[in-house]
């Protein structure tokens, strides 16, 4: 390893197998007006696992993200950080508490280079007074080595990030949030946007984040990649939650069929059968 | 430290065949001042060829002299323009901060200076009302500062005939502080055998502080990154309000300086002035690079910008042209400059 340790990434390990959850939703439900956006939902996160939340579209999946991230506050049951009842007041709070989220789409800016993204908002400065700058060089090679640690070997960290394919920028967007010290990751549809290779890819560095003692919530509609690396999963229908597993009591047959609607997909394959025989 | 890496490919699937070396010549390529030099380069050449006087030292102060006086506006709007936002209310800001500083000093019969950081206050304060005006409302800056730049142009004219009873102000060089206030704004100075005011020191000054900020600070970052990608900035934790308040307040800051420039070397100042300037300063801005969406430019290619307008306007005069030809060949600047620019980045972005 090189010589530049994560400022809080460690206390994630220390914290691992105390029993309590990181994050715990309880039957939470939040409404927009007299529309139910989310109803009696739970979940736990839980250090050095992966919990995964399925559903179709519509199905509340940004909502619960929001309400996670900070950016909306839930309008009913109980949200426990550390076991500690609370509420988020901004995406910063919840940032400050050690949840970082990446975003699909608004994870990073495209014409800058990759390491003034990946410091952005957190920039380390030497000096002081008016001649106080960002330390450069260990913008630099901390973000080269950040990635190499993750398996992205970027020669040129001065390249603009837009030039990165997808995956390369979701991976960047993660290796930020594990280096500055995130105990809980919420990852929007990592994979929804990536062809089959990027996709594995990206996967890898959310199971090498699970490795490094991280809490991950991964939000998808692909239960193929949801089973690959998921320990929990949360499935979600038109703001209720339907169904909760763990890995050992589901089979990914059932979690497919349960996540694609199930008894209705048995009706609509029935029907499309008939309508052929005719 | 493990952070040389061989330039081979590494086994890595993530690491393919885009990360090629980039030489030192694409590099230079991918400068957002690029565009400009050549076309500075271009221009100076071309008024070196057709006009005589245009390589006297002499002229080379004139040259500079017109550049600064754009070029001291160019930097905060090219700053801006990479934030993101446009401000249109810039060119008779400039007017305005020479007509308060002028009349709050006759009025009130004060010392000059106690009118020059009035002035100062209203255009930073100014500079926060747009700001202001733009984060809370989320209309497009374009608007916003329409509006601020319409109001301004009324109340310049209204106000000074107003108070004055006339279109331009009193003179105010008899009034106590005038002399040094004049030495700061609006002297003139020798640097080996050429006569240089002092704007131009103003000038390289500010371009010298944007660039500072701009490549080497947070707020520079921020900067970048509010113009680039104001949601992802905001999600980060960038203060996106601030950094965008901040560049209005810095306009506002060089339309002061500006504004006094024109008191004290002209004395009286006429209230309808400066209503186009704020375009100048937009094409200088984009002639050097900056790209007009926002996440991408530099300083060091506005005051290129402005240097190219001041070489132009002037190099028309030694030429013993006629100037109306000058906004023609400004246009075409503009244009060839612009479409130079985006071929040049286009290129080195397939190939970086």
């Amino acid at each position: 390893m090189t010589g530049t340790t994560p400022p809080a990434g460690s206390t994630a390990v220390t914290a691992a197998n105390d029993g309590t959850a990181l994050v715990e939703l309880d039957a939470v439900s939040k409404y927009y007006g007299n529309i139910r956006a989310l109803e009696g939902v739970s979940l736990e996160v839980h250090p050095g696992e992966i919990t995964c939340v399925l559903g179709d579209n519509g199905a509340g999946k940004s909502t619960l993200i929001k309400i996670i991230s900070g950016l909306h506050g839930h309008d009913g049951g109980t949200l426990r950080i550390d076991g500690e009842e609370t509420a988020l007041a901004s995406p910063r709070d919840a940032l400050d508490r050690g949840i970082a989220t990446v975003y699909q789409d608004l994870a990073v800016v495209p014409l800058m280079p990759v390491w003034r993204n990946f410091f952005l908002g957190s920039e380390p400065t030497k000096g002081t007074g008016p001649l106080r700058r960002l330390d450069v060089a260990r913008m630099r090679e901390t973000t080269r080595a950040e990635l190499l640690r993750m398996g992205i070997d970027l020669r040129d960290v001065d390249q603009p990030i837009g030039t990165l394919s997808g995956g390369e920028r979701q991976c960047v967007a993660i290796a930020r949030a594990v280096y500055f010290g995130a105990k809980v990751l919420v990852l929007d549809e990592p994979t929804a946007a990536l062809g089959v290779k990027q996709s594995g890819v990206v996967l890898k560095y959310v199971a090498a984040a699970r490795d490094a003692g991280l809490g991950v919530v991964l939000i998808t509609h692909n239960p193929h990649h949801a089973y690959l690396v998921g320990d929990r999963f949360v499935l979600l229908k038109r703001g209720t939650m339907t169904a909760s597993h763990t890995k050992d009591a589901v089979t990914l047959d059932e979690l497919t069929r349960q996540m694609a609607g199930g008894s209705e997909l048995e009706d609509l394959r029935h029907e499309l059968e008939r309508a052929h025989a005719t | 430290m493990t952070t040389t890496v061989p330039p081979v490919r590494s086994e890595d699937p993530s690491a393919d065949e885009r990360l090629l070396r980039v030489s030192p010549l694409r590099r230079l390529l991918g400068r957002p001042e690029l565009g400009s030099v050549v076309g500075a380069l271009a221009v100076f050449l071309f008024f070196a060829l057709v006009a005589d006087g245009f390589l006297r030292a002499s002229s080379f102060g004139t040259v500079l002299y017109a550049a600064s006086t754009i070029g001291i506006m160019a930097v905060p709007v090219a700053l801006l323009m990479i934030g993101g936002e446009f401000d249109l209310s810039a060119g008779v800001l400039v007017t305005s901060s020479a007509l308060i500083s002028s009349m709050f000093s006759f009025q009130l019969t004060t010392n000059v200076w106690v009118g020059v950081l009035v002035s100062l206050l209203v255009t930073v304060a100014i500079g926060v009302f747009n700001g202001f005006m733009l984060t809370r409302t989320k209309l497009p800056s374009f608007i916003i500062t329409l509006g601020t730049f319409l109001m301004l142009t009324g109340l310049n004219l209204g106000l000074t005939k107003l108070i004055s009873g006339t279109v331009s102000t009193k003179t105010i060089a008899d009034m106590e502080g005038f002399g040094s206030a004049r030495a700061l704004f609006a002297s003139q100075l020798t640097l080996g055998g050429v006569e240089l005011k002092v704007t131009v020191l103003w000038w390289f000054g500010l371009v010298a502080l944007a660039t500072w900020i701009l490549l080497r600070t947070r707020a520079g970052n921020w900067v970048f990154a509010v113009g680039g990608g104001p949601e992802a900035a905001r999600a980060v934790g960038v203060p996106v309000r601030a950094t965008k308040t901040g560049l209005y307040m810095g306009v506002g800051f060089c339309a002061w300086v500006s504004g006094q420039h024109l008191l004290f070397s002209f004395d009286v100042v006429q209230s309808g002035e400066g209503v186009g300037n704020e375009l100048i300063y937009i094409i200088a801005a984009v002639i050097g690079g900056c790209l007009i969406t926002g996440g991408y430019g530099s300083a060091i290619g506005a005051a290129v910008g402005a240097f190219i307008f001041g070489m132009t306007s002037k190099g028309i005069v030694y030429a013993e042209w006629n100037p109306d030809w000058f906004k023609f060949f400004l246009g075409a600047m503009l244009l060839l400059a612009t479409l130079l620019n985006a071929w040049v980045r286009k290129r080195a972005e397939a190939t970086a």
